[in-house]
C-alpha cells in the first residue's frame, strides 16, 4: 500500500496518545499475555515433538530431548514424496496464476474494448463463489476428462484467480500512461510493452501475491483430499491427515512431529522473512 | 471503427485463457448445480430425470440440513465479531511502542501461515479428555473431566475457538496497516482539543477504520462458510451432527453418500447465501461506509 506522505518522519513527532508509564506497562502485559496464549498450541506441539513419548504430557524441565519422533514419522509415511507433490502443486498453480492473471489484468487495466466491464464483473464473481463451494460439480468435470488423482486436477480450479487478476489490474493502472506510449512510439507491440514496462514495475505485487498464493495452496486441504487417493498425487496436508488418522494407535508425540514437519517450510520462511510476509499479506488485502 | 474492432479482438484474446478457466471451474459449475438441483441422482440403471422441486422439498424436511444451517449461523456469530474485535485490539497494541512488539506481532500472525489441518491436529490433542493440556489445566482447579469435542454442548464452541485463533492475527495486519496510514496530525489536533484517548479512538480512529472493518467483515463472513478443514480432523461433524457446517454437509452428501443431486441442491443454498453477502456488501454497506 502507498502510505500517505507524512509531513515529517514519524519518529521525530510524538504521538500524544501513545501510552506512557503505568498505562504502557499494563498494555505491554496484556499484549504479551495474549501473545503467549496465541503461541501456546504451537509451543505445546514443539514440546511433544522433541521429547520422548512418556513426557508428552509431563512438563519436567529435565526431560531428555530427542529427534526420535521425527525419524519415526518420516519412516512411517512417504513424506518425501508428499513434499515433492506439494512443491510441484504450488509451483504449477503459481506459474499459471501469474501468466493468466498478467494477461487478463493488462487487458482490463489498459485496453478499452467492447465487453470489458462485463468481463470484469464475471471475473470478480469468483471472489464470492469460491472454488471450495463447487466441489461436487468440479469433481464431476475432472472425472469426465479422467484427471482424478493427478496433481493437475488439484491445480485446475485455482489457476484462474480473480483475486490475482484484480490485484494486478490495480497495480497496472498505477503505471504512468506516458511510459506505455513511449514504448509504443518506439515500435513495441502490446505484448512487448506488457513484458518490458508493466511486469517489471509490478514486481512488489508479484512477490506479495506469490507469498499469499503459496501459503494458501500449501495449506489447502478439502479439495486435494477429494481428488487424490494415491501417494503419487497427495499433497502434504492430505498425507498428514492420512497419517494421523490411520489406526496405528494414537501416538501424539509422532503426530506432533509430523505436524511440525509439514508446517516447517512455511514457518521457517515466515520467521526469516517476517516483515516481507506481513507486508505481502497487507498489500494483497488493501488493493 | 476498425481500430475499435482490433482492440476488442486483442482484449478478448488476452482475457481468453483466464476466462476459459473461470467459465469451466466457476461459472459453469454454479449454473450446473442449479440445473442439477431439479433432477434426481443418476443410479446404475436409472439415469437422472427431472423431478422439479423434490430435492428442495427433501431439503426442507431434512433435520440435518437445518442443523447444519443453524450450526453455521452460530459458528459465524461466534467467530466474526470476536475475531474482528480481537484483531482490532491486537493492532492497537502492536501499533504502540509496547515491549517486545515484533515478537508479539509475530505470535499473533503465526496461526495464519500454519496449515489448518496441522493446527487442528494440535488442537485435537489440546482438547483430548484426561490427557490433553486443557484437561490438565482445568484439573488443577479440580474441575470435572469434560470431553470438549465429544459433548454436544461444547463441541461447536471448541471448533469456534480454533477458528478465532486462526483468523484474528490475519485480520490484525489490515487494521495495523490502516492505523499506520492515519495522519499523525489528527492525533495532535485531537489532543489540543483535549479529547481523551477513548474519545480519539471512538470518534476519529474507529470511523477512519470503517473501510478496513468492511473488508475484514466480508472476509470473515466468507470464511465462516468456507472453513471446514478443522472439522474433518477434529469432529467429522459429530457428535450427532453438533458440528456439521453447511460445506461439510455438502462434502458428506456428495462424497460420503454420493447423492450428487442433493449435494447440488445444498450447493445452491450455499451460493445463495454468498450472493446475499455480496448484495449486502455492495448495495447497503458500501453506501454507509466512510471513505477518506
Amino acid at each position: 500500500m502507498s502510505a500517505a506522505p507524512h509531513p515529517a518522519p514519524a519518529a521525530t513527532r510524538t504521538d500524544p496518545y501513545a501510552p506512557k508509564g503505568l498505562a504502557l506497562t499494563l498494555e505491554s502485559t496484556g499484549a504479551i499475555l495474549l501473545a503467549l496464549l496465541w503461541v501456546l498450541p504451537l509451543a505445546y506441539a514443539v514440546w511433544a515433538a522433541f521429547h520422548p513419548a512418556e513426557y508428552t504430557t509431563r512438563f519436567v524441565l529435565t526431560a531428555p530431548l530427542t529427534l526420535d519422533n521425527f525419524t519415526r514419522a518420516w519412516a512411517a509415511a512417504p513424506f518425501a514424496r508428499y513434499f515433492l507433490n506439494t512443491f510441484i502443486l504450488v509451483t504449477l498453480i503459481l506459474v499459471f496464476q501469474i501468466v493468466l492473471g498478467t494477461l487478463a489484468a493488462y487487458a482490463l487495466a489498459r485496453q478499452d474494448f467492447w465487453g470489458r466491464d462485463v468481463a470484469f464483473v464475471l471475473i470478480l464473481a469468483q471472489l464470492m463463489i469460491m472454488p471450495d463451494a463447487l466441489i461436487v460439480e468440479n469433481y464431476r468435470t475432472l472425472a469426465k476428462v479422467n484427471l482424478i488423482d493427478t496433481i493437475p486436477a488439484i491445480a485446475l480450479p485455482y489457476i484462474a484467480s480473480a483475486f490475482g487478476i484484480f490485484l494486478l489490474r490495480q497495480t497496472f493502472k498505477t503505471v504512468p500512461k506516458e511510459l506505455d506510449d513511449a514504448a509504443r512510439v518506439e515500435g513495441a507491440s502490446p505484448l512487448q510493452v506488457l513484458i518490458r514496462v508493466y511486469v517489471p514495475l509490478a514486481k512488489p505485487t508479484y512477490v506479495a501475491y506469490g507469498l499469499v498464493s503459496v501459503s494458501y495452496h500449501w495449506n489447502n486441504f478439502l479439495w486435494p483430499l477429494l481428488v487424490t487417493n494415491s501417494v503419487e498425487s497427495r499433497p502434504l496436508t492430505v498425507g498428514l491427515q492420512v497419517f494421523s488418522s490411520a489406526d496405528q494407535g494414537i501416538d501424539w508425540a509422532v503426530i506432533c512431529a509430523a505436524t511440525l514437519m509439514t508446517s516447517a517450510p512455511l514457518l521457517v520462511g515466515f520467521l526469516l522473512f517476517q516483515r516481507q510476509f506481513v507486508q505481502s499479506f497487507m498489500r494483497a488485502g488493501i488493493k | 471503427m476498425t481500430n475499435r474492432a482490433t482492440a476488442t479482438i486483442h482484449g478478448w484474446l488476452l482475457l481468453l485463457p483466464a476466462m476459459a478457466c473461470l467459465a469451466l471451474f466457476t461459472h459453469w459449475p454454479a449454473v450446473a448445480s442449479f440445473i442439477e438441483s431439479f433432477y434426481s441422482t443418476p443410479k446404475a440403471r436409472r439415469p437422472a430425470r427431472f423431478i422439479g422441486l423434490e430435492n428442495y422439498q427433501q431439503m426442507l424436511a431434512d433435520p440435518i440440513f437445518w442443523k447444519a444451517l443453524s450450526n453455521n449461523l452460530w459458528f459465524a456469530l461466534g467467530t466474526i465479531p470476536t475475531s474482528i474485535a480481537l484483531a482490532l485490539l491486537m493492532a492497537v497494541w502492536v501499533n504502540d511502542r509496547i515491549a517486545g512488539r515484533t515478537l508479539v506481532r509475530m505470535a499473533y500472525f503465526t496461526p495464519t501461515i500454519l496449515p489448518m489441518i496441522a493446527v487442528a491436529n494440535i488442537w485435537l490433542f489440546f482438547y483430548t479428555p484426561q490427557y490433553g493440556l486443557l484437561e490438565q489445566i482445568t484439573g488443577l482447579f479440580g474441575a470435572r473431566s469434560t470431553n470438549w469435542l465429544g459433548s454436544q454442548d461444547t463441541a461447536l464452541y471448541a471448533i469456534t475457538i480454533v477458528a478465532i485463533w486462526k483468523e484474528a492475527g490475519f485480520f490484525m495486519i489490515f487494521y495495523l496497516a490502516a492505523l499506520q496510514a492515519i495522519p499523525p496530525s489528527l492525533g495532535e489536533a485531537a489532543a489540543i482539543e483535549g479529547a481523551s484517548r477513548w474519545t480519539f479512538f471512538r470518534r476519529i480512529q474507529f470511523p477512519l477504520l470503517m473501510p478496513t472493518t468492511l473488508f475484514v467483515l466480508i472476509n470473515a463472513v466468507i470464511n465462516a462458510f468456507r472453513m471446514v478443514d478443522h472439522i474433518v480432523v477434529m469432529t467429522r461433524g459429530g457428535p450427532d451432527n453438533a458440528t456439521t457446517l453447511l460445506l461439510y454437509y455438502i462434502y458428506q452428501v456428495g462424497f460420503g453418500f454420493w447423492d450428487t443431486a442433493y449435494a447440488a441442491t445444498l450447493t445452491c443454498v450455499l451460493l445463495a447465501l454468498l450472493a446475499l453477502v455480496a448484495f449486502v456488501q455492495y448495495g447497503w454497506l458500501e453506501r454507509r461506509t466512510h471513505y477518506q
